[in-house]
This record gives structure tokens, sequence and C-alpha cells, in this order.
């Protein structure tokens, strides 16, 4: 057999953007220029949770340069939820807050302006009328009887084809903990990281002679937030062109669709290019995060370090919408009991409704918090029965042909190579046996 | 505030600027010049991004009032970069995969160049210490203090030993 002839494989290959980057020609979305453009501002919420009685543009429209507000009424489908493009339902947040507020910083009304500063200097000068509501900030708080509920559907969780979390059940835990020698349980919390990334989220709306709109923007994900732009605003798809793809730091930060749909709507209205760029603290404060998640063990093993049975009940804080967390938790729930194999398997991932900043996406987001959680849990089992936590992992990895707590057969494991060549690599004596094993060595299944 | 007519040096030429007071170089560059290669990260002069050097000194340029630079020599990344191929902390950058998404690459070359110009063979330290007021959120750090290795190398004639 000839070796096949490998282009790529085994060479090394510069970046294909490289030289615009070093040069800084290289052309963000802040770095496009076009005369006549205004600049948009957003009018914010100061408070976490609160009814909005009245907003009070009159001071505002005195400054030189102001242009015009924008509210929800000018909004044509002002609800809407990120993900409804895969089946997400219902939609549950407004592109400009309606009669409430969910969240410190959530977007109330644009001012638009010919200049950033005179946009920002409106912007200040809006009165807003606010009853201040209490506000939950913690997700078990949020589930409890009496807590102040956000969702019009009358609780602070996602529901998950009708039920309250996103459920995985697989053989019998409880009587798995029946048998089981050693029981081990552990809590565990992340907090929300911010992505931060270098260049704020942005975006530049041009309205061109064609009746169309170009969308000049720094969003990780081009034509979800064309459609999603096109389903707020009722216009047809094609009357939208989104350029992107040159995105200054993302990690997951820049896939919400929030800028988009206010900058198009304000050039619509105005007739001229619209620049909507996040400033710093924007970015910080109000950007959607990893959002937090805590995230509750409880292990039944054995003297040999099988793990018989393992229950999880795990929240997810998605603030005070979606966004991208009801599909995390999904993630979550495949993954959280780890790359063991387990023969009883009990999980309750909840998608929970906070007073917070929403979370969203991030880099493996669900499945971090969960590697970390569990991860841990596995040291925790090693130390409470007195093995060795190489040992533990190795007695417990999944093979291929081992049937995963959702019903998805591992075809794909590489858990025992990889441990091998970590523990060589750091110079970790493994005995023999873990040393013999590797992903394949299932005869056709473990389970039948 | 009536507006000031400032000159100074861009890259080379001579320029006259007229500007409301306290203007940023910042957005002198950017707005009114087109010079973008200066970014804009913070606007707080906490990532480094906009770095210029100002009579060969690196600066945040979002927090330098255009005032400050009159009669003096302000130079930007396209300043630095020849009518024809790199320079050579640009090559390597590039040929060391010193950028990611590339945002916070005009700084960091601005800071590498500052400090090769004032000691031209650095020892890693000083070249950490000199990209320390530098963000990359990529967190490339260690490509790109290799390349200003690299650079330095390239520049005192060791390239290829």
């Amino acid at each position: 057999m000839t070796e096949p002839k490998l282009n790529a494989v085994g060479q090394s290959i510069q970046r294909r953007d490289g030289l615009g980057h070093v040069t800084g020609k290289t052309i963000y979305v802040d770095d496009i220029k076009f005369p006549d453009t205004l600049h948009l501002k957003m009018v914010r919420s100061p408070v976490p949770h609160a009814l909005i009685k009245g907003i009070d543009f009159s001071e505002a429209e005195k400054v030189p340069g102001f242009v015009r507000a924008l509210t929800h009424e000018d909004v044509p489908n002002n609800i809407y939820t990120i993900l409804k493009l895969i089946g997400v339902g219902p939609d549950e947040e407004p592109v400009l807050a309606e009669d409430r507020v969910r969240y410190q910083g959530e977007q109330i009304a644009a001012i638009v302006a010919e200049s950033p500063e005179a946009a920002l200097e409106a912007a200040g000068k809006v009165q807003l009328d606010l009853e201040e509501l209490p506000a939950v900030f913690d997700v078990e708080e949020a589930l409890k009887p009496g807590a102040p509920i956000l969702k019009e559907w009358g609780t602070n969780y996602f529901v998950y084809e009708g039920h309250h979390c996103r459920r995985v059940r697989y053989g019998d835990v409880e009587q798995g903990f029946t048998e089981a020698d050693y029981i081990i349980e552990g809590r565990y919390q992340t907090s929300p990281i911010e992505h931060a990334p270098t260049e704020t989220t942005g975006c530049l709306v041009k309205p061109e002679a064609n009746g169309r709109y170009t969308v000049y923007t720094n969003t990780q994900a081009l034509f979800f937030s064309l459609d999603n732009s096109a389903l707020i605003l009722n216009l047809p798809f094609n009357k939208l062109h989104f350029v992107g793809g040159t995105v200054g730091g993302g990690f997951g930060g820049k896939v919400d669709v929030i800028v988009e749909p206010i900058a198009i709507l304000a050039a619509m209205k105005t007739g001229h290019p619209v620049r909507y760029v996040f400033m710093r603290d924007e970015e910080m404060r109000v950007s959607s995060t990893r959002g937090a998640w805590r995230m509750y063990y409880k292990d039944g093993v054995m003297a040999d370090g099988r793990i018989v049975a393992r229950q999880v009940t795990s929240y997810a804080d998605a603030g005070a919408y979606n966004r991208h967390t009801p599909y995390a938790v999904t993630k979550h729930a495949a993954n959280v009991a780890g790359p063991y194999n387990i023969p009883n398997v009990h999980i309750d991932a909840h998608c929970v409704y906070t007073n917070r900043q929403p979370g969203s996406a991030m880099r493996g987001f669900g499945v971090t918090p969960a590697s970390f959680a569990l991860e841990v849990q596995m040291d925790k089992i090693a130390e409470t029965i007195g093995m060795d936590p190489w040992a533990i992992r190795f007695v417990n990895a999944y093979r291929n042909g081992d049937i995963k707590p959702h019903r998805k057969e591992v075809e794909d494991a590489t858990l025992i190579e990889t441990m091998q060549a970590a523990a060589e690599l750091v110079g970790h004596p493994l005995p023999e046996e873990y040393k013999a094993m590797h992903s394949n060595d299932r005869e056709g299944g473990n389970h039948g | 505030m009536p507006a000031k007519i400032v000159s100074f040096n861009l890259n080379g030429r001579e320029t006259e600027v007229m500007i409301q007071p306290m203007t940023t170089v910042q957005n002198l560059l950017r707005e009114q010049l087109g010079y973008t290669a200066t970014k804009v990260g913070c606007r707080q002069g906490g990532c480094g991004s906009c770095t210029v050097l100002v009579d060969g000194e690196p600066m945040a340029a979002c927090l330098l009032p255009v005032e400050n630079i009159a009669g003096k020599e302000v130079t930007t990344l396209e300043g630095i970069t020849p009518d024809h191929g790199l320079h050579p902390l640009q090559e390597a950058f590039f040929e060391n995969f010193a950028t990611q998404c590339g945002y916070c690459t005009p700084g960091m070359l601005i800071v590498s160049k500052a400090l090769l110009d004032r000691n031209p063979q650095p020892t890693r330290d000083q070249i950490i210490d000199a990209l320390s007021g530098n963000v990359c959120r990529c967190t490339g750090y260690e490509p790109i203090i290799q390349a200003v290795q690299n650079a330095a190398q390239r520049m005192n004639g060791h390239q290829g030993e």
C-alpha cells in the first residue's frame, strides 16, 4: 500500500491572517468608517429587578447631536430567544425591556446620536421611573417557594419536555447505593467568568442603495445572528448582508445576538450607518458570562474502587434569560457522570433563572464545570477509600462499546491511552495491569 | 471650546491637525487620520492595545491628549512596517505563530520595538517585563516572548547561527 501524500499533517503552515495581524492591516469592525455614521448607546437598568413605570426622554432630546431614541415599541418582534433556530422555546427575552427589567444592565432604550459622546450624554439624561422588586441571586433560592418569579410561565426554571430539569435515568441508583461499600458526597460551585475579549462586542450597519443592510460585525455566529436579526425585525433574510469572521477575541462571548438587531433597527429608522460597539465596562458588566454552576455528587463506591452508582443534581445559573444555557444544561447532563463506566446513574440538571447578568457560551460551556466537579470528586473518592487517584480512574474508565447513561454507545474512547501517555510524560510509574489496558478491550461491550 | 492646531511628526511625515481640546491620540489616529493599526481595547490604559511610540517611548494612546505630542515624533505600527516586506519583529511574530486573534498584536509589536531599540539583547525576564502592560486574552504569551527573542537574534545578525 502506498503511503498517502500528506500536505498539511506534519507541516508547519502559516496562518492565512498572520500577515494582516503583524502589519495592522487586518480590518476589525471598529476600523471600518463611513461618513454620516450615527452612534448608538444604551440606556440600561441600574437595578437587578424592577417594574418600568415610565421613561422620560425630554432632557436627553436637548443634548446637541441627539437624533432619536428607540424603545421596545419600535422593535417588530421584541421577544425572542436566541436558540429558537434550533427549536428552543418559548421566546422569553426582550430586545429592549418592556414593563420590567430582570438584571442590572439590561437594555431599556437605545439612544442614537451624531457622536459617541453625545449618545452617551443623552443616554445619561434619560429619566427612568422604576419600581424596584425583590431580586434573587442564588439558584437554589430561586427554586424555593416565595422566590421572586422571573418568567411569564410562573417558575424560575426552563422546562425540558414537561420536566423541571434535564433528567437522565440509567439503572437503579438506590440499589447501587445499597450495595456500595462507601457513599461519598461532594458539593461543587463555580463562579461566573467574563470572556473579556480585547476587542469589545460591536457592529456597524450600513443602509445600501438596493434596500439591503450590510452588517459588519465581530459576532462568532454570523448566520445565526443574521437569522435571529431578521426574525426580530420582521425582515426577509435577503435584506440582510452580514460581513464578519474577523473577531478580536471571542471565546464564546460573541455568539449571543445582542448588538446587531438594535443597530439594524436604528439604521432602518434613521437611514444612516449606525455603530453600536460595547464600551469596556459594558463588556464586563453586561455581556454574557460563562454562567455559574452548582453541582452535588453522591457516589456509591465498592472497596475495589468501582463506582456502582452516581447521582448528580446540578443547577446552572442562566442569569435572567436563556441565551445558550438551556442547551448547555443538556450537554452538561450528557457529560456530568464523566468518562466512566457506571451501571447506575441518576442526573437532574436544572436551568435556573436569577436576577444576574445572563450566562451563555464559553469554551465547552456546560461540560467544563462538570469536568471540574467530577474530577475533584474522583480525587475525593480515591482519598476516602485509600486508593491511588490514577488507579480509581483506570478502574472506572469507559471503553469502546460501553453505554453512557444517556444511552450513547462509546465509540471513540481514548481515556485510557491519554492517561497512559500523561503518566509517562509526568514520570508517574503505572502498574503493569494499567499499562496493558486499552480502549478496545471490552469484548463486544459489557452491556450485552 | 475652540479647536486647536497641533503639529507633530507621524511616522516620519510632518503632520498638522485641527482638534478639539483633549482629543486623545487614539481618536485622532483612528477617527481623524485613518490609522487603525492602533487598536481600541479599554480606553483606560489597561490593555496596551493602543500603544504608540512618542519620541521612542511606548505610551497608551487612549490616555494621551493630542496637545502632549506637539513637536514630537509619533510612531504607529504603520510606521514600523517597511514599504516592502516586514520588519524583523514582524517576521518573527509571523513565523513564530505569535498571533491568534491579532487584536493585541500591534501593541505587542510597538512595546517590543521600544524594548529592542533601547536594549538589543534583552533577557527573557526583561522581555516579560516590557510586555507586562499588554493583554493577550487569547493567552498566547509564550510564542510572543519567543518571537521577541527571535527578533533580537535576527536584528543582531545571529539569525541561523
